[in-house]
C-alpha cells in the first residue's frame, strides 16, 4: 500500500493510502515517513475535516501543518485540537499533510511556515476551530443515528452519550457518517480556563523514536536506487565556479557523476556520501571569487562604524520628543558603542534534501521549517507545475531559522534534474554548513543617554548600524526601504515594543548590507537589540547611581506587562536581598514575538575572566501557555543557544569567506556549562505570544550585567572569547 | 572488504579500511540511528560503544573497529525491552529535535555502566556531547533519576 496522498482529491474523499499514481509516488513504498510517531491515517479512514481523521479503532489522527524541529509545536497544536475535539488524548497521533496537498485544496491547512515563534500563536484559532467543528459533526452523526437532538448528547474522551436513553457510541464508530455532514458555520471555542488537555505539561508525542534511532531525519532518507551527493559552493558568497578538473576524480571509487549546480557550486554524486565527499575534496575547482573576496571582518566593522555617525542616513523606527536638543541641554550624558557578530545556526543535522526528478514529477524529502517555501523552490528549480511537485516533510535535526531557507532544496533538485529517474540525497558536510549559512546579522549600536540635574533619564538615542535580514530575504516586507524588523524589542508598538518611556527618544537604523547572507537566527534581531538596550540601561542606572531594577521600574509605568515579568524575576531571584558571597546578579527584560520576558542571572567570576553562570531565572508572559513543560524546555534551550553565541560564537570574515568551519572553531555549550534555569510563567491572557525565541534575548544581557556587577568591567562586544573571557 | 560486529551481528561490508566507522555504520550497514554532526569527533552525535567504551565513530576507521564489539543505538535495547537510559529519556521527555540524542544516550549508557551513581562532576566530565536545542537540564535530571532507581 502506498503511503502517499494523491494531491488531486476532493475534500470529502481525502483518504490516505490510495493507489500509487505515477513513478514518484510508487517510489515511496519503502519510506518509513517520519516513523510511527508521524503515522499516516489508515486506508479508508475519512477525514472529519482537514485537521481530524478518526479511524474505526478510535485512533485520532491530527494533521499538523507546521514543522516540528524540537520546539514541541507538534504536540502543542495537537493538544489544542484535541482539547476542542474532546477526544481521548491517549489515542492521538499526528501526521503532516504535504504542501502539494494543501495547494491542491486551496491551502486548507493555511500557513506551513514555522518561524518567528508563530507555530502555535498564528494557528491556534483555526486549529482549535478545526477540533471544535469536528466535535460538533461527530456528535451530530451520533444524534442522527439515534434520532435524538444533538443538544441532548454529550461527549467525553471520544465517547458520545445520550443521557436520557443511556446510549453510547464512540468517535470511531460515527466518523464515517460525520464526514458526510455539512460543517457548522460557527463554533464556540472553550475558555482556556476550562482546558483539560491544552495548558497541561503533557509528554511530547514524538519522543520514543528519538531514543531508539528510528526517527527519520532528512539525512536518513533511503529510496531504492538512491545515490548520494556532496557539494561545494563557492567559499566567497556571490562567487562563481570558473572551472573544475573532472578527469582528476573520474574513476574514483563509487563516483557516478560530477555536476555543476547553478553557477556557483559543484557536486559529486556517488554510491555513498563518504565516497562523494572524498572525491569532492580531491576535485580541483577554480573559483571566480569576484570583488567580495576583498571583504573582511575589519572592512565590515569599519563600514558599520561609519553608520553610527549622525550625518549618515538612517531609518527612524521609534521616536518622540527631540533627542538631540535634550542631549545638548542635559546635565549629564552617557555614551557607549556595542557590537554583535555573525552567528551560524549550526543545527546538529547539516543541511540536506533528497530529490527525485522525472520528466513529469519532482518530489523532495527534507526537513524544512516552511513546507510551502520548499514546495515553491521545487517548482522553480524543477520547472514543473504545482500538480507535478511535492515536498515530504520529515523531522528536523534542528532548525533555529536556518531551515526556513530553501537553498539546499534548490540544490538537491538541480542535481536530481541532471540525473532524471535517480533519487539523489544531497548532504552538506559540516564545513559546507558552517561556511554557507544564513547568518545572524552583524550590527553595531551607539547609544547616548542624557540625564537632568536630578538624575532623571530625559533622552535616549539608539543608533543601530548594520545588516537587514529582510533586505536580503524578504525585500517585499521593507517599508519604503526601512526594515521594520530591525527594531525588534525597541519598537514603538506591536509585538516587540520597547518597555521604557523616555521623554526624548530616537531609535534609528543605518542599514548597511555586507555580502554575507543574513537569515533569521533564533531570536533574530531581539538578540542584539536586547543586549544593546539592556546593557546600556544597566550603564545608565549605574551612571545615575541607582539600582538597575529600580531604574528600569521608573521608566516602565506605562508598560505594565513588561514590568510584571521584570518584577516576577526580581522576586524569584531575591533581587532585594544580597546575593551569596562571591555571587553577582544581572537583570534584563525585553518583548519579542508577542511575549513579555525578563531574566536575572547569578554568576561568579574567577580571575576576572572565568565566568560560572550559576542560575538564570526567566519569566515569560506569552498570554497563554499550551504546554508548560515544553515552554520550560524552550526557555532553558534558548539560553543554551544564546549563551553559546555569547561565549563561543561569532563568525568572522576573511577574504570574503567565513573563517569558522566546524565546532572546533565555532563551539557550543556543554552540560558542564549549563546553569540552573528556573522558569516563571505568568500568562495574563487575552493575547497569544510565542515561546521558542523571546527568552533568548534576556540571557546574554543578564549575564553581561552580572559580569559588570562582579568586575566593574563593561563588555560591549560579542563573543566573549575575543575578550579572553570564558566559561569557568 | 571489512568484517564488523555491530549489535551482535557480523556485517561483511564493501568499504575501504580508512572509511570512518560512522559512515560504514550508516551507509554500508544501513543503521542510520547513529548521526553525523561534525566529522571531527567534537560533537558526539556519532557516539557508539566499542567494546563497551563510548566512542565517537567519525574518528575511528573501519580498520580500527574490526574485531571490536560495536553497539549502536539500535542495539542498546535488549529485544523489546528498552535500556534504562532510553526508558528514562521517554519518561523525562528529554529530547527536543532528538538528532544528538542517539549519541547522548550512548554516552550516558557508557557512563552508567562504569559509574552507576554518577555525581554532577562525573556527568560534567563524561558527557561532552553538543546539543544545540539545549536539553542539558533534562539530561542531567534523567541520569540522576536512573541512578537513584
Amino acid at each position: 500500500m502506498n503511503k502517499h496522498v494523491s494531491p488531486k482529491m476532493n475534500r470529502r474523499a481525502f483518504v490516505i493510502g490510495t493507489a500509487a499514481v505515477g513513478t514518484g509516488l510508487a517510489i515511496g513504498l519503502d519510506l518509513p515517513f517520519g516513523g510511527p510517531a508521524v503515522v499516516r491515517a489508515a486506508a479508508a479512514s475519512p477525514e472529519v475535516n482537514a485537521w481530524v481523521v478518526i479511524r474505526p479503532d478510535d485512533t485520532v489522527v491530527i494533521r499538523i501543518a507546521r514543522s516540528e524541529m524540537g520546539q514541541g509545536s507538534l504536540t502543542g497544536l495537537a493538544q489544542l485540537v484535541a482539547e476542542e475535539l474532546e477526544c481521548d488524548w491517549s489515542k492521538v497521533t499526528t501526521e503532516y499533510p504535504t504542501p502539494g496537498q494543501s495547494v491542491a485544496r486551496k491551502r486548507v491547512w493555511g500557513d506551513f511556515s514555522t518561524g518567528g515563534s508563530r507555530g502555535i500563536r498564528s494557528s491556534q484559532d483555526y486549529v482549535r476551530k478545526g477540533g471544535a467543528t469536528a466535535r460538533v459533526m461527530l456528535i451530530q452523526a451520533a444524534a442522527d443515528e439515534w434520532r435524538v437532538p444533538a443538544s441532548e448528547c454529550t461527549v467525553a474522551k471520544g465517547v458520545i452519550t445520550h443521557t436520557a436513553s443511556g446510549k453510547t457510541t464512540t468517535y470511531g464508530k460515527v466518523a464515517e457518517a460525520a464526514a458526510k455532514l455539512t460543517p457548522p458555520a460557527e463554533v464556540k471555542l472553550k475558555d482556556p480556563k476550562d482546558w483539560t488537555i491544552a495548558g497541561k505539561g503533557l509528554l511530547r508525542l514524538d519522543t520514543a523514536d528519538k531514543t531508539t534511532g528510528t526517527m527519520v531525519y532528512g539525512i536518513d532518507i533511503k529510496l531504492p536506487g538512491m545515490l548520494n551527493a556532496a557539494i561545494k559552493d563557492c567559499p566567497v558568497f556571490g562567487g562563481k565556479v570558473k572551472s573544475f578538473d573532472e578527469a582528476k576524480i573520474t574513476g574514483m571509487k563509487g563516483v557516478k557523476k560530477i555536476v555543476k549546480v547553478g553557477d556557483s557550486a559543484v557536486a559529486v554524486v556517488a554510491d555513498t556520501w563518504w565516497h562523494a565527499k572524498t572525491a569532492l575534496e580531491a576535485l580541483p575547482i577554480v573559483w571566480d571569487e569576484g570583488d567580495n573576496a576583498k571583504v573582511s571582518s575589519e572592512t565590515i566593522a569599519k563600514w558599520l562604524a561609519e553608520g553610527l555617525d549622525d550625518t549618515q542616513p538612517a531609518y527612524v523606527g521609534n521616536k518622540n520628543g527631540d533627542v538631540k536638543a535634550a542631549i545638548a541641554g542635559a546635565a549629564k550624558k552617557v555614551e557607549a558603542v556595542y557590537n554583535y557578530p555573525y552567528q551560524n545556526h549550526a543545527t546538529m543535522e547539516p543541511m540536506n534534501a533528497t530529490a527525485l526528478y522525472t520528466a513529469d514529477k519532482c518530489e523532495v524529502w527534507c526537513g524544512t521549517q516552511n513546507g510551502e517555501a520548499a514546495f515553491a523552490a521545487v517548482l522553480e528549480a524543477s520547472g514543473l507545475p504545482a500538480e507535478k511537485c511535492d515536498v515530504h516533510k520529515v523531522m528536523l535535526g534542528g532548525g533555529f531559522g536556518r531551515r526556513g531557507m530553501t537553498d539546499y532544496v534548490r540544490q538537491a533538485v538541480a542535481i536530481a534534474k541532471q540525473m532524471p529517474g535517480t533519487p539523489i540525497k544531497l548532504l552538506w558536510s559540516r564545513e559546507e554548513d558552517m561556511t554557507h549559512g544564513r547568518y545572524h546579522p552583524i550590527t553595531q549600536c551607539k547609544m547616548t543617554g542624557a540625564f537632568d540635574a536630578d538624575n532623571n533619564l530625559i533622552a535616549l538615542h539608539y543608533r543601530l548600524s548594520g545588516q537587514s535580514i529582510l533586505f536580503s530575504v524578504r525585500p517585499d516586507a521593507l517599508q519604503n526601504g526601512m526594515d521594520p524588523a530591525a527594531f525588534q524589542g525597541v519598537a514603538q508598538s506591536g509585538e516587540a515594543a520597547l518597555g521604557y518611556s523616555v521623554p526624548n527618544l530616537l531609535v534609528e537604523h543605518s542599514m548597511r548590507n555586507p555580502h554575507v547572507p543574513p537569515g533569521f537566527w533564533r531570536g533574530v534581531n531581539v538578540n542584539h537589540n536586547a543586549i544593546y538596550m539592556e546593557c546600556f540601561m544597566d550603564e545608565l542606572a549605574h551612571a545615575a547611581g541607582q539600582d538597575p531594577l529600580e531604574f528600569r521600574r521608573k521608566l516602565m509605568g506605562k508598560n505594565p506587562k513588561h514590568l510584571a515579568v521584570l518584577n516576577a524575576v526580581a522576586e524569584k531571584i531575591g533581587w532585594t536581598t544580597p546575593a551569596p558571597q562571591g555571587v553577582y546578579r544581572g537583570i534584563a527584560q525585553v518583548m519579542g514575538y508577542g511575549s513579555y520576558v525578563a531574566g536575572a542571572a547569578e554568576i561568579s567570576v574567577t580571575d576576572g575572566s572565568k565566568i560560572k553562570v550559576l542560575r538564570i531565572v526567566a519569566s515569560t508572559d506569552p498570554g497563554y501557555v499550551v504546554n508548560p513543560a515544553q515552554v520550560e524546555r524552550q526557555i532553558a534551550g534558548s539560553f543554551v543557544y544564546g549563551l553559546s553565541a555569547l561565549f563561543y560564537g561569532g563568525c568572522t570574515v576573511k577574504d570574503g569567506r567565513i573563517e569558522q568551519t566546524n565546532f572546533d572553531t565555532f563551539n557550543s555549550m556543554r552540560i558542564n556549562e549549563m546553569p540552573k534555569v528556573e522558569s516563571v510563567m505568568v500568562p495574563s491572557g487575552g493575547f497569544w505570544g510565542g515561546v521558542g525565541e523571546p527568552t533568548i534575548g534576556v540571557a546574554a544581557p543578564a549575564v553581561l550585567n552580572a559580569y559588570f556587577a562582579a568586575t566593574g568591567k563593561r563588555i560591549r562586544s560579542v563573543p566573549l572569547r575575543d575578550q579572553n573571557i570564558s566559561f569557568a | 572488504m571489512a568484517n564488523l560486529t555491530i549489535n551482535g551481528k557480523t556485517f561483511t561490508l564493501d568499504v575501504e579500511p580508512d572509511t570512518p566507522l560512522l559512515w560504514a555504520i550508516r551507509e554500508n550497514a544501513g543503521l542510520t540511528g547513529t548521526k553525523y554532526g561534525c566529522g571531527i569527533a567534537q560533537c558526539g552525535a556519532c557516539t557508539v560503544h566499542m567494546d563497551g567504551v563510548a566512542t565517537r565513530s567519525c574518528g575511528v576507521s573501519v580498520a580500527e573497529a574490526e574485531g571490536k564489539k560495536i553497539t549502536t543505538i539500535e542495539g542498546l535495547a535488549s529485544g523489546s525491552t528498552l535500556h534504562k537510559v532510553q526508558q528514562a529519556w521517554i519518561a523525562k521527555d528529554v529530547p527536543q529535535c532528538g538528532y544528538c540524542q542517539s549519541g547522548m544516550i550512548m554516552a550516558v549508557a557508557a557512563l552508567l555502566s562504569e559509574k552507576p551513581k554518577p555525581t554532577d562532576a562525573d556527568i560534567d566530565e563524561a558527557i561532552t556531547n553538543i546539543c544545540r536545542c539545549g536539553t542539558f537540564k533534562q539530561v542531567r535530571e534523567a541520569i540522576h533519576t536512573i541512578a537513584s532507581a
